[in-house]
């Protein structure tokens, strides 16, 4: 059986307004003036919660502290000795406070998952992808990961250890990518920009952009 | 529970399919669902544990037919019920039949401080560790037909212990009853052959995060 978490369904697809709701849009919308009309929810603060994660909070905050351990050498030690208090630094704080730092290199490879549900890095890279929930990834990523990894583009030498972490507790996973060869005296900020999130789950590593050359 | 969301090593699932620059929410439903999820959790009737547990305890057809947030939905529904907090009755005709007496409620103001605070799992009560790192352990053959975080993929297997990471609520328990058994949280390696036979890498591994109640000394 196939996951169906992609195909979202009839749900619009951002389209809500030009056609009536159905299936679960018309249940959240149900649920949720219930619960206003209960008194259990607050609609401005549910608004606020939906921009903190549209806007706010996202992969951009892990590309900070990568690019960051990545010209500060005294920031990647302590990053992997403590990488909830390292990306405290910056501010990012919250859910899953107790962060791992996993470091690649060109003998360890590096990848999370969360077989039982969904648990991923929020403050550093916000909300999970599709694919990362989807039963696909859930299912391969431990029993064969180099398969995985080979179908999303970035196969694996044979000398190159993977290890995978599955996410079982609230500890969070970060993987530390290696730096890209070539970009060599690029500013923390420039490096930021070619972080990706792909590469801080250990399913990519991070490239530099052919635009990016210099 | 041998639920259908243990799914560490299932064949048949599919290929693993990226989607360039997805969004945080793939409609606006996606975006209620998910935030009327995060508010009712300030309510405080739960915790995380029981919330994964409502989810779990969806119908395995149901769960594996479900997008990610149908199933947040189904697990609200069912803690909302559990709890007290709406009845059954109104959930079906969605009108309230009272108010809700409950103490707190998420606004504005609040928002960016729960979301700083809102899983404190991390305990500072010094029970005292059954294993240190280097030390060879065998995950628990357990079936608890109620939540546990040890995955049916490890039990029965031998790893051992890559790291300590101090003491945390025990979820199995804290999902069932709140009871928060305090214990030390390990990062337990596992190789692949030993999980997955001759044919893995001899190189590659799986860690879980597993509990002092997972574990006995192999």
């Amino acid at each position: 059986m196939s996951d169906h978490d992609h195909h979202h369904h009839d749900d619009g697809h951002g389209h809500d307004h030009d056609r009536p709701l159905s299936g679960p849009a018309l249940r959240v919308k149900a649920l949720e003036s219930l619960l206003v009309e209960k008194g259990l929810v607050d609609p401005k603060a549910l608004d606020e919660l939906i921009d903190t994660y549209e806007t706010k909070v996202g992969p951009r905050n892990g590309a900070r502290v990568v690019a960051r351990a990545w010209v500060n050498p005294a920031y990647k030690q302590r990053l992997l000795a403590d990488g909830g208090a390292a990306i405290a630094e910056f501010g990012f704080v919250g859910r899953g406070e107790d962060i791992v730092v996993l470091e690649n290199t060109h003998k360890v490879r590096n990848m999370v998952v969360c077989t039982l549900c969904s648990c991923y890095p929020w403050p550093v890279l916000g909300l999970p992808p599709v694919w990362y929930k989807s039963a696909p990834y859930r299912s391969r990523a431990v029993i064969d990961p180099r398969g995985v990894l080979k179908e999303l583009g970035g196969g694996i030498a044979d000398d190159v250890e993977v290890r995978v972490w599955d996410s079982t507790a609230e500890l969070r996973y970060l993987v530390l990518p290696e730096r890209p060869a070539g970009t060599e005296g690029w500013s923390e900020e420039q490096l930021a920009e070619i972080v990706t999130r792909d590469a801080m789950i250990g399913v990519a590593e991070v490239t530099v952009p052919k635009g990016n050359r210099r | 529970m041998n639920g259908v969301h243990d799914m560490g090593g299932m064949h048949g699932m599919g290929p693993v399919e990226i989607e360039n620059n997805e969004p945080a929410f793939h409609s606006r439903w996606e975006a209620r669902a998910f935030a009327i999820t995060v508010a009712s959790g300030y309510l405080g009737k739960w915790n995380i544990d029981m919330s994964r547990h409502s989810r779990e305890r969806m119908p395995p057809v149901e769960y594996l037919a479900a997008t990610y947030y149908e199933r947040w939905l189904f697990g609200l529904e069912k803690l909302l019920a559990e709890q007290g907090l709406v009845t059954a009755q109104e959930l079906q005709t969605g009108r309230a039949a009272a108010k809700a007496g409950v103490e707190r409620v998420l606004r504005v103001p609040d928002v960016a401080n729960y979301l700083r605070h809102r899983i404190r799992t991390r305990l500072n009560e010094g029970a005292p560790p059954k294993f240190k790192a280097g030390d060879r352990v065998v995950a628990r053959n357990i079936h608890p037909a109620g939540h546990t975080r040890l995955p049916r993929y490890a039990r029965g297997r031998h790893g051992v212990i890559d790291r300590d990471h101090g003491v945390f609520i025990f979820p199995d328990t804290s999902a069932m009853s709140g009871d928060k058994k305090p214990q030390h949280l390990y990062s337990v390696r596992f190789a692949a052959r030993e999980l997955w036979g001759p044919d893995a890498s001899a190189r590659d591994s799986v860690t879980v995060a597993l509990w002092d109640d997972h574990l006995d000394p192999a």
